[in-house]
Order: structure tokens, then sequence, then C-alpha cells
């Protein structure tokens, strides 16, 4: 019980000029954020501004280039995680490290720094039972982590952090993978551990109203540089987004259209089994007309996987299917040719290229047995597909040393710029999309939401399935949730409410 | 970041350039050091056993390129090895490891030698087109039901093919020691000896004969497949990501099981080349471990189907060297094994080099 007899109290942590270099690529660049003792302090920032490498610097996972950190009011040396540990600082992270077939309390025990070769369980339960009781809130500790919800995974994520004397928490993205119901009350038990002063906490998030509803202070990295920390009750969302994103210039939102017209994708009667074998997928009715984008809402693990997949034909459905235009829909190559149906699945490097291919090969995978005129060809025009690569890499500001480059060497942005390149060109009826802009950064998110509503005024019949509420009611015209695999909530885009949703997602009604 | 926004900019002007050299450096540096690396291996293990490794390979490089002699001889052995390596390259490049061309080449020689015992009355050409239409399609239909069962209900094709080669090794010992077995062919099981009209010659002016010419046409003809045409190009989407070409609509099932039955109908004819130009019937001297030398080739030419006519002589030589250098250094005849074995442990090491021998990329990466 080493950790928790050391436990007293909130620490402050303030980072003096961190500067992390990896060869010649600066991550951090004098960064200096004080984090007061007992504040919830949220860090803000896009994809790749620098925050994992900060929390990382701070952790001990990576060696500063140069910079100190301040524990309380000494100047300590984070050699590694265990001299982090050590100090009091720990972190929770965005996927979970608990062992799921393990109780929650098995998971505590062992993850002490120092644990005895012979386990006294019932001492250590009697223990932990005493260490819980002086927590403002508990989880379940008996039964295997497996069966737990998200939430309560989270929530024993922190416990254990408390329960191992940690006194500085930092939270990568703790809520990606939670409802909002269960964002807000795990955030709410947060602060009130910062408030009573137990604990201070630095989170990194990406969503504004979490920051706003939760956070004392915010600080805010870009391009790896600190460029403001304030008051989170002195900044609106407007003034926190600009410093996120600087000067760069996002694509305006585009105009929204209102011409809907006939039934473009409709599935019918689909049963399929999910991927544990154990539960089914059942779809009564679904139905998306050409110029609205339908989006279907839900926490990850809920069908929509299995659904893309047979959207996509990547599994074949145990009864009913897909019509598109009215007609009978099987995915081959002759169809997705013939119909205009187009789809962006998520994760895109892994699910829709090939990774150890050219990009101009990838960009090249919808049209490379075709002719200008849409007959079979045989034999490939390989000069024709570099040009036409070059062509989309320049439109699309795919940003690649050449076209000749294996897909893997490309970032993120661009993998799914590529494919959005790909997809997105040519007479396009039915798109079907996925997490479109999961791991992409601000900028990138602006430019492939806008490249969908264009698609859909130009009257293409748009699902979009996405664990992104925010995305979803950007997009969506309609909007419906899958919960346990099934639709279980429909409601237009005018009278959405986000708790109702929410509440929906979560299988609660 | 900057210097990546950089080569965005010079996107068409680096194209084909240095970043392609750097880029296509890595597929011919990591196998030939490993073969390097195997080569001295062996080194060591010869001086362990106190022989000298120099006399070693001065006496493979004699026997199996010091001559015209020496050369045709390893020609020869490289006729099988060549269609034997692309029965593994071929599936290799729509993601499937299949290691048994053996049973393919033993069947394909079967069928030749039981189509030449059925029809010896065929003029010559005829016939030996219709030997080799048989051993294609023995062999295409044992590696292709391979394919089929791995689509179908995810049959491990690499265990599938392996013991499916020992059934077809003791199909073929059944087949010509029982209903084919020519009462001429004592104590050598064989079907009944080829008519001349049906044995392949040698290629003009060249003592060597036609299955090197037909080895490297089709690594040629494979090549072109794969890399000019759609079918290829298709095959090479499934092998890259087997998901994103469920998403394109392609025909998976058809090019995995199309792709195998060619793997197996080329090995098919290995077989026949073997009977037709070296043993002239079929007998158990076709399971000479032809497929799984071709299985090394195939790996040393990292799949790549041109790759593979350098590999597949060069190994070649290590085989016509075996029986000099037992002769001459006393050494058993399973050196030679044991120096492939070590070259392919080398060539499966080095395969975790790929993508971490960061001095040979550009200097930036977006």
């Amino acid at each position: 019980m080493t950790g928790f007899a050391a436990a007293a109290g909130a620490l402050s942590v303030e980072a003096v000029g961190v500067s992390m270099r990896f060869g010649d690529v600066v991550a951090l660049d004098d960064v200096s954020v004080r984090v007061e003792a007992g504040t919830m302090h949220a860090l803000l920032g896009e994809n790749g501004a620098g925050k994992s490498t900060f929390v990382k610097c701070l952790m001990g996972f990576h060696r500063m280039t140069a910079g100190q950190i301040v524990v309380g009011s000494r100047e300590v040396d984070v050699r590694d995680p265990r001299a982090a540990h050590a100090h009091g600082l720990g972190m929770v992270y965005q996927h979970f490290t608990l062992v799921p077939s393990l109780s929650g309390a098995e998971n505590m025990v062992i993850s002490r720094e120092r644990v005895p070769t012979v386990i006294d369980w019932q001492a250590e339960r009697a223990a932990l039972a005493r260490f819980v009781d002086t927590m403002p809130f508990t989880a379940p500790l008996d039964v295997p982590v497996q069966r737990l919800a998200a939430g309560e995974r989270q929530k024993l994520e922190i416990l254990k952090q408390l329960y191992l004397g940690r006194r500085f928490l930092i939270l990568d993205e703790p809520t990606s993978v939670l409802t909002p119901g269960e964002a807000d009350e795990l955030l709410g038990t947060l602060r009130d551990l910062t408030r009573s002063g137990r604990l201070t906490v630095l989170m990194i998030t990406h969503k504004l109203r979490e920051v706003s509803a939760f956070a004392h202070v915010v600080s805010v990295l870009r391009q790896g540089r600190h460029v403001g920390t304030g008051r989170v009750a002195d900044l609106d969302h407007g003034s926190m987004a600009a410093m996120m994103i600087g000067e760069k210039t996002v694509r305006a939102g585009t105009e929204r259209g209102n011409a809907v017209g006939s039934v473009g994708l409709r599935v019918q009667d689909l049963r399929t089994p999910d991927r544990t074998g154990r539960k089914e997928i059942v779809i009564d009715s679904l139905s998306v007309r050409s110029g609205e984008i339908v989006g279907i809402a839900g926490i990850s693990g809920n069908g929509q996987t299995e659904l893309m997949e047979v959207l996509t034909g990547q599994r074949r459905p145990q009864s009913g299917g897909i019509r598109i235009d009215g007609r009978s829909y099987v995915p081959s190559r002759a169809a997705v040719h013939a119909t205009g149906v187009r789809c962006l699945p998520e994760e895109p490097l892994r699910n829709a290229c090939a990774s150890r291919m050219s990009l101009a090969e990838n960009l090249a995978f919808r049209t490379f047995d075709r002719t200008v005129d849409g007959r079979r060809r045989f034999w490939l025009d390989r000069p024709a597909l570099r040009s036409r690569a070059r062509d989309l890499a320049a439109r699309f500001r795919i940003h690649a040393a050449s076209v000749e480059h294996p897909m893997a060497s490309l970032s993120g942005g661009n993998v799914q710029r590529a494919v959005l390149a790909r997809e997105l060109t040519g007479t396009i009826r039915v798109l079907i999309v996925a997490n479109p802009c999961f791991g992409l950064d601000f900028a990138a998110v602006a430019e492939v939401r806008s490249r969908i509503l264009t698609v859909r005024n130009s009257g293409a019949a748009v699902l979009l399935i996405s664990e992104d509420l925010d995305e979803i009611l950007e997009l969506a015209d309609r909007i419906l949730v899958m919960s346990e695999g099934r639709i279980v909530h429909e409601t237009a885009r005018a009278c959405a409410d986000a708790a109702v949703i929410g509440r929906h997602m979560a299988g609660r009604p | 970041m900057t210097a990546a926004a950089m080569h965005g900019a010079a996107l068409s002007v680096l194209d084909g350039g240095l970043a392609a050299v750097r880029r296509r450096g890595e597929a011919v540096i990591i196998p030939v050091g490993a073969l390097v690396a195997g080569l001295l291996a062996f080194a060591i293990f010869l001086a362990f056993i106190g022989r000298s490794p120099v006399e070693f390979y001065g006496l493979v490089y004699k026997a199996a390129f010091g001559s015209a002699f020496s050369w045709e001889n390893t020609l020869a052995r490289t006729a099988p090895l060549l269609l034997a390596a692309l029965c593994t390259a071929l599936p290799a490049r729509l993601g499937m490891i299949m290691i048994g061309g053996e049973g393919a080449i033993v069947l394909g020689g079967v069928a030749a030698g039981v189509f030449a015992m059925s029809w010896p009355a065929l003029p010559g050409a005829l016939g030996i087109a219709g030997m080799a239409a048989a051993a294609a399609l023995a062999g295409g239909i044992w590696i292709g039901a391979i394919g089929l069962v791995r689509h179908v209900r995810g049959v491990n094709e690499t265990i599938a093919s392996l013991l499916m080669a020992y059934v077809a090794v003791a199909l073929m010992n059944h087949l010509v020691e029982g209903p084919f077995r020519d009462a001429g062919s004592l104590n050598k099981p064989s079907t009944a000896p080829l008519a001349d009209g049906f044995r392949t010659g040698t290629i003009p002016g060249f003592d060597v004969h036609w299955g090197l010419a037909i080895g490297i046409a089709a690594c040629v003809l494979c090549w072109i497949l794969l890399e000019r045409t759609s079918w290829g190009f298709a095959a090479r989407i499934v092998g890259g990501n087997v998901r994103a070409a469920h998403v394109q609509g392609l025909p998976v099932g058809r090019l995995v099981v199309g792709f195998s039955v060619l793997a197996g109908s080329l090995a098919g004819i290995a077989g026949m080349v073997e009977v037709a130009a070296v043993h002239g019937a079929a007998n158990a001297s076709l399971a000479a471990g032809y497929g799984y030398t071709g299985i090394l080739i195939a790996f040393l030419a990292r799949h790549h189907m041109l790759a593979i006519i350098p590999v597949a002589t060069l190994l070649a030589g290590f085989d016509a060297a075996s029986g000099l250098v037992q002769r001459r250094m006393d050494l058993p005849d399973a050196t030679v094994l044991v120096l492939q074995g070590m070259v392919f442990v080398s060539i499966l090491a080095g395969e975790a080099l790929h993508g971490r021998l960061t001095w040979l990329r550009g200097p930036a990466r977006s």
C-alpha cells in the first residue's frame, strides 16, 4: 500500500521552456505551461500540434531536448515513466490499459510498483475497500473488466491512478470512447476531485464543449508552440478555435441546398450476425433520398461496422439486401461502375488502400480496368494512370514526395485526401461514408465535410455512419441512432436534440 | 513539415528520380545482403568443420559457372526451378504463401507420362502440346483447389499446400507403381518410355533442353500479366489489401482461384518438361525437391517475376556443384542443403529489415 500512503493532495506542475526535437523535426519549441494545484487544465490543439509529445515529455516517455519540469516547488529530473510515477505523476490513455479478464481489484493490485510474490488477496481486498470508502466515486471492483461499460472502465482507470498515489493526472482524450452522458459524469467526477484538492488534472482534448463545461484553465498548442493560456470563463468557443488553428484558411461552410429527390439507397429486412456471432444486426428499413445526408449515430461496436461491411461488399448478409434506385444491388465490379455507388470506409489506409502500392496505383483502383468511355480494358495505360494521379494530387492537394511513393509514406490527412480524390470524382449516385474524419486535423476535417456536402448538393444520396455526434449534427439532414444492432431512434435535423440522441446511443431512451 | 511541403511542391519533378532509386534500393540491398550473409554463415560453418570456405566457393564457381559445359549443366537445372518458383511467387502477389509446388510438379509429370502412354500414335508436336495441357491441368487443379478452399473456407493455404504435396507424391508413387506401371520398368517403376516424337530436344546451338526457354518465357509473361494488365493490377490490389479489393467490387474469389490455377499449371508444366526432356518417363525421380528450392527462389526474388531468373540460375548452380564438392572435398551431398537452409533463414531474417534502413530513404517524408 505504499502508493496510497504517499497520496497527500494535488500537485502543481510547471514545464519551463520545454523543447523536443526528433532529428530535424522540431516537435516542441520552448513550451512553458504552468498547471496550478487542484485545477482542471485542458490542453487544446490540432493533430500534430505537439500535445502528445508534450505530455510524453512530462511523463518521461521522451527525454526532452531542452527545458525543465518543476513539480510542486522542486525541479525534478523525469528520466523515465518510473521517475514520473515516483513524483506522483500519472497518465490515463485513450485506449484502456486494464487487463480485460481480471477484475478491477486484481487490476489495481497488480499495477502497483512492488507486488509481493504471494498476494494475500483477503488483506488486499480489505485495504482496497477502505481506500474506495475514502473516494467520492466508485467503480465495480469484483467483475472482470471486460464486462464493464466503457464509462465504468475509464472510472476504474482513474480510481487505479488514485490508488497508486498519483496526484497529478494526465488524460489523453478520455471521453473519445464514451457516450455524452458517460463523458459528462466522468469529467464531473474529475472536476470534483480537483475541487476537493486531491488531484490536479491535465486533459488533452479536441472537444471545445468539454473544455468550457468542465475545465478551469485552457492552454493551446499550435505547431509545437504554446500560443496561449487563459481562464475558461474568459474565453468563448470562437476564440479558442481561433487560437488552435491560427491564420490557416478553413474552407468556408458549403451552402446547403434543399432539393430532396427519389430514394437512392434502400436497405431492407437486413439480417446478419455481428462479428462475435452472438448478436444479430437487424435493419428493417433504411432509405436515403438523393440530395440528403442520413447520419447514423452510435457508439462504436453497436453494429455500424457490420452494416458498413454489408454495404461495401465485405460481408454477405444472412438475408435481406440493398436496393439502389429501386433495383437490387450486389456490390460487384460491374454494379459499382454502373450504379455510381461510392464508399469511403473508415480507417482508409486499412480499408481502402494498399499501403505498399504507390499513390498513383492507389488512385487508379476504381478506373484501371475501364477505358474513358467505360468499356473494359485488358492492358493498363500506365502513362495515363500516372498523369491522372498527378492531376488528382494537385486538385485535391495531396502532399506526397511523388505519386510513385508508396501509400504508407503519406500522412493520415493525405491518405484520406487520396481516397476522396479517387471516390469523389465522376458522377456519384450514392455515397456511403464511415467515420471520415477520424484522426484528421481541424483543417482537413473541414475540407472532408465540405466535400461530402458538395456531393449531397449535387444530388447524391449520402449515408454517413459516424461515432462523432458533432459530425452527424453538422452534416446530416436526418439522424438515426443505432444501438445493439438496431435503429432505435430517428429525428429530422430541425428537431434534433443532442441529449435525446445521447440517451438513445447509450441504450437508455 | 516544411521539407514535406517543399517535396509536395516538387511533386512532378522528383517522379521516377532519385526517390525512386532510393525506394527500390531497399528491395535490392536487403535480399542481396541476406544472400551474402547466408554465404558467410555457411563459410563459418565450413571453417568450423575444418574445411576451406575459399576452396568450397571456388569449386562451386568452377562447377556451376566456370565453363560452357558447367553453364549448360546449371541451366538445365534452372528450367524446372523457374517454373517451381513461379508457383510460389504468383500466389504470393495475392497475399498467399503457397509452398506446395512439389505436388503440382510430380502430378504434372505423371499426367504428361500417362497422356503419352494413352495416345502414343499422335504426331510429335500434338503429343507434346497434349502432354503440356495434361500436366497444366493436373497441376492447376491441384493448386487451384487449395486456392478455392482458402477462399471459401478460410483454410490456411500454407499448411494445406505443404500437406497436399505429400499426398501428391504418394499418389504419384501409387500411379507409377500400380495402374500406369510399364511392365518393362523393373527396379524403377515408371510409366512407359516416351516415343521419340514426344521427347523435347535441346535448344538449337545450345546443349540445354527447351525447358529453359519455357521457364524464361513464363517468367516474362507472368511479369507482363502482373505489371501491365488490368487482371494483374486487380490481383495486386487483392494482395495489397483484400478489404480494399472487396470495397472496389473486385472478384476476389475468381482472382485468388484463377491465379492459384495458373501457378499450379506452371508447376505442372515443370513436371512435364522433366518427363519429356530429362527422364523420358514419369517416375519417382520427379520428386527431386525442385518445388522446395522454388520456395527459396521466390522469397529471394521477393516474388518479383523477373528477379526469379537470376536467382534460379544461382541456386541451380549450387545444385550443379553439389556432386563435385562431394567428390573433391569429401563432404556429404546434404552440404548444399545446409547452404540452402542457411541462405533461407538469412532471407527470412532480412524480411524484418524492410522499412528500417532509414539511410536509404529520402531526406524527408510527408
